[in-house]
């Protein structure tokens, strides 16, 4: 897993609220026996018509959005428990998905492949997508040490939760089965005393 | 300290606390299927790993199956192969409870694992897949996990979990005629909201829950998910007991009453606290559909769409987005509205019981012809015994023919898709954007719903 520590740069506004991973990844690109070119499919009902043309409204396709930053409405990630959605996030190019709300699996899902979830506030959020609304050129900061994000439009800064644990493995880009792998003798004597 | 079930399960199962992180938490049981595993299966290779504990995992193909010709090879070169993958992990890594397609313990995951008896009291129980809260129905922790934690429990036998936040919901009273588990569902969800229960796990209780089957708890906790639950959870009772005994992979003679005096034990104390609380009166409770994008967005099917005005100012948007999608106007109502596809079956509704509620209802009546219905049972056995019951006759009669086992227009991995545009009554769990298929509108219902839609071709209250 990559490392990650800081990070600044654009951001991709996607001001819907509960975009679910059948959204992020339908089930029908859910066939590959490997991790490669979901990022191909992101969001493909809403980025692509049915002749596979790109969709001029949809945010992806706009030339004046980018950057690895996702910021989207509250309660992302509902729904299915696919890591292909945090797989297709990943393979995009998105590094940090920014909501007020983020769905539990999904949260799990995207730490474990070196995905930051930040959690901002409500107004906080709504700020973002007024800014970038007018300027796309709008940079947000997020530093993982100090676990702050920071819209560099209007300097307003917050702190954001993650535990400590995986805080330590995302900056220093180790994943949890190298961590369950170390506690095998722990968990044969957990199953003799059962 | 007065503990929930929650705790009492939890505390159980855990081997360590990592400082200032997750629990390592010990499972009993693990769930595979075909569409969130081969990239677990391919990081085992990677890092030269057996799988720890083999006989705790239980594999079926369900989600990326066809539910015709299954004796045939499967056309779809691509989920040909994702099959071969699982075949071929699962020989690879020496897994004995492995059922292929055509196995008579095949069939959707969260239905095989209760009929055979994996499924146990106050066990964990994990699947790479969001609707394991099933299992919850026997007073077990179940949940879904991603393709890197199936990894982990292959490799380990554990996970690295969070603790959630603990949830009572209850039902008191008693649910109207016509009226089921799938609409007690429905409705919680409607109140709750999609993202309600986001960091909790859920105990079910009250006496509206006492009373249902150990089958329609299963849809209720099924649904758990849907209002962002990692879990949801009913304490077990003599119904729960009776429902495992003599199930082939239940524990049996001295081990049986070993186990059972503690499945016994397993309830929340008396004076034990949750984080957070609802009680509803299941006699509120109408037979419900839905009119939107996510399963939050419920109705009584009496009722109609809410107007723009009751919509929170920050949801509109959303809201008009997912009307706009399945074609309907604020403030309108349902009931009566034509529809062109039934789909009954799924880990919500493809169980016995909800085939027999179903073949009740159009038994000596005629399907729509306006209507494409597909029935699929939950799993083999559910097929066997929808013929050893008759059910089967009394379908044909009626005009309706049965599908092979699997999850089928659930989430339209196969050819079982619904064409864009085109209104589905669905028994599963997701009426997403291009779930049931790429613009396909699905209206979520309980069996009754589906059956009577079924029969008038319309949206339609199986009360009257």
């Amino acid at each position: 897993m990559e490392k990650f520590i800081t990070l600044t740069s654009k951001v991709v506004p996607l001001p819907i609220e509960n975009v679910d991973t059948d959204q992020i990844i339908p089930a029908r690109f859910l066939k590959a026996t490997n991790k490669d070119g979901f990022g191909d499919n992101l969001f493909a009902d809403w980025r692509y018509n049915k002749d596979g043309s790109p969709k001029a409204d949809f945010v992806l396709n706009n030339p004046s959005f980018g950057g690895s930053i996702l910021v989207a409405g509250k309660n992302f990630g509902s729904g299915s428990s696919r890591e292909h959605a945090a797989w297709a996030i990943d393979g995009y190019g998105f590094k940090v998905v920014v909501s007020s709300f983020f769905a539990d699996i999904f949260q799990n899902n995207a730490l474990n492949n070196g995905v930051l979830p930040v959690v901002v506030s409500a107004e906080f959020l709504a700020e973002v997508f007024a800014l970038v609304n007018t300027d796309p050129s709008v940079t947000l900061t997020i530093n993982l040490l100090d676990q702050t994000v920071t819209n560099n439009a209007n300097g307003k800064s917050e702190t954001f939760a993650i535990n400590a644990y995986k805080k330590e493995c995302l900056v220093n880009g180790l994943d949890d089965i190298d961590y369950l792998l170390s506690k095998k003798s722990q968990i044969e004597e957990f199953e003799k005393a059962k | 300290m007065y503990k929930t079930l929650f705790d009492k399960i939890w505390d159980a199962h855990v081997v360590s606390s990592v400082e200032n992180g997750p629990t390592q938490l010990y499972i009993d049981r693990h769930f595979c299927h075909e569409v969130t595993s081969p990239q677990a299966f391919n990081g085992l290779r990677a890092r030269g790993l057996k799988v720890f504990r083999p006989e705790k995992t239980t594999l079926t193909a369900d989600h990326n199956t066809p539910t015709i010709n299954q004796d045939q090879p499967v056309n779809d070169p691509i989920s040909r192969n994702q099959l071969d993958t699982f075949a071929r992990n699962a020989v690879e890594f020496n897994l004995p409870l492995y059922f292929p397609l055509g196995h008579i313990k095949n069939g959707v995951v969260h239905i095989i694992g209760p009929e055979n008896g994996f499924t146990l009291p106050g066990t964990t129980i994990v699947c790479g897949d969001s609707h394991t809260s099933t299992h919850g129905a026997f007073g077990a922790i179940a949940f879904g996990i991603g393709t890197s934690e199936v990894e982990m429990v292959l490799a380990t036998q554990c996970v690295l979990q969070s603790r959630a936040k603990t949830m009572r919901i209850t039902f008191n009273g008693k649910l109207a005629t016509g009226v089921t588990a799938k609409d007690l569902a429905l409705y919680m969800i409607s109140k709750l909201t999609t993202g309600g229960a986001t960091g909790y796990f859920v105990e079910y209780a009250g006496e509206a829950i006492r009373n249902l089957s150990m089958e329609e708890r299963m849809t209720v906790c099924n649904l758990s998910i849907e209002m962002g639950a990692r879990g949801g959870l009913i304490a077990p009772d003599q119904k729960t007991f009776d429902y495992v005994k003599g199930r082939e992979f239940a524990p049996k003679g001295e081990e049986w009453d070993t186990k059972l005096a503690y499945w016994k034990t397993l309830k929340t104390d008396d004076n034990a606290t949750f984080d957070k609380e609802f009680v509803f009166d299941a006699a509120d409770i109408q037979p419900m559909i839905t009119y939107g994008t996510n399963p939050g967005m419920g109705m009584g099917i009496t009722d109609s769409i809410p107007t723009l005005d009751e919509v929170d100012e920050a949801g509109r948007i959303s809201f008009q987005k997912s009307l706009e999608y399945m074609g309907f106007q604020p403030g309108e109502k349902l009931e009566g509205k034509a529809i062109d596809y039934v789909f009954l079956g799924s880990c919500t509704n493809g169980r016995i019981e909800d085939f027999r509620a179903f073949t009740a209802f159009v038994k000596g009546k005629k399907k729509s012809e306006n209507v494409v219905v597909w029935l699929v049972p939950g799993s083999w056995m559910v097929e066997k015994q929808i013929r050893e019951e008759g059910l089967f006759d009394i379908l044909t009669e009626a005009g309706f023919a049965l599908r092979q086992p699997g999850c089928s227009a659930c989430l339209a991995m196969n050819d079982d898709k619904v064409p864009a545009g085109k209104y589905a009554v669905s028994t599963s769990n997701r009426n997403f954007e291009g779930r049931q298929g790429p613009g396909a509108r699905t209206i979520l219902a309980g069996p009754l719903v589906a059956a009577a839609a079924a029969i008038s071709g319309k949206i339609t209250d199986p009360r009257s």
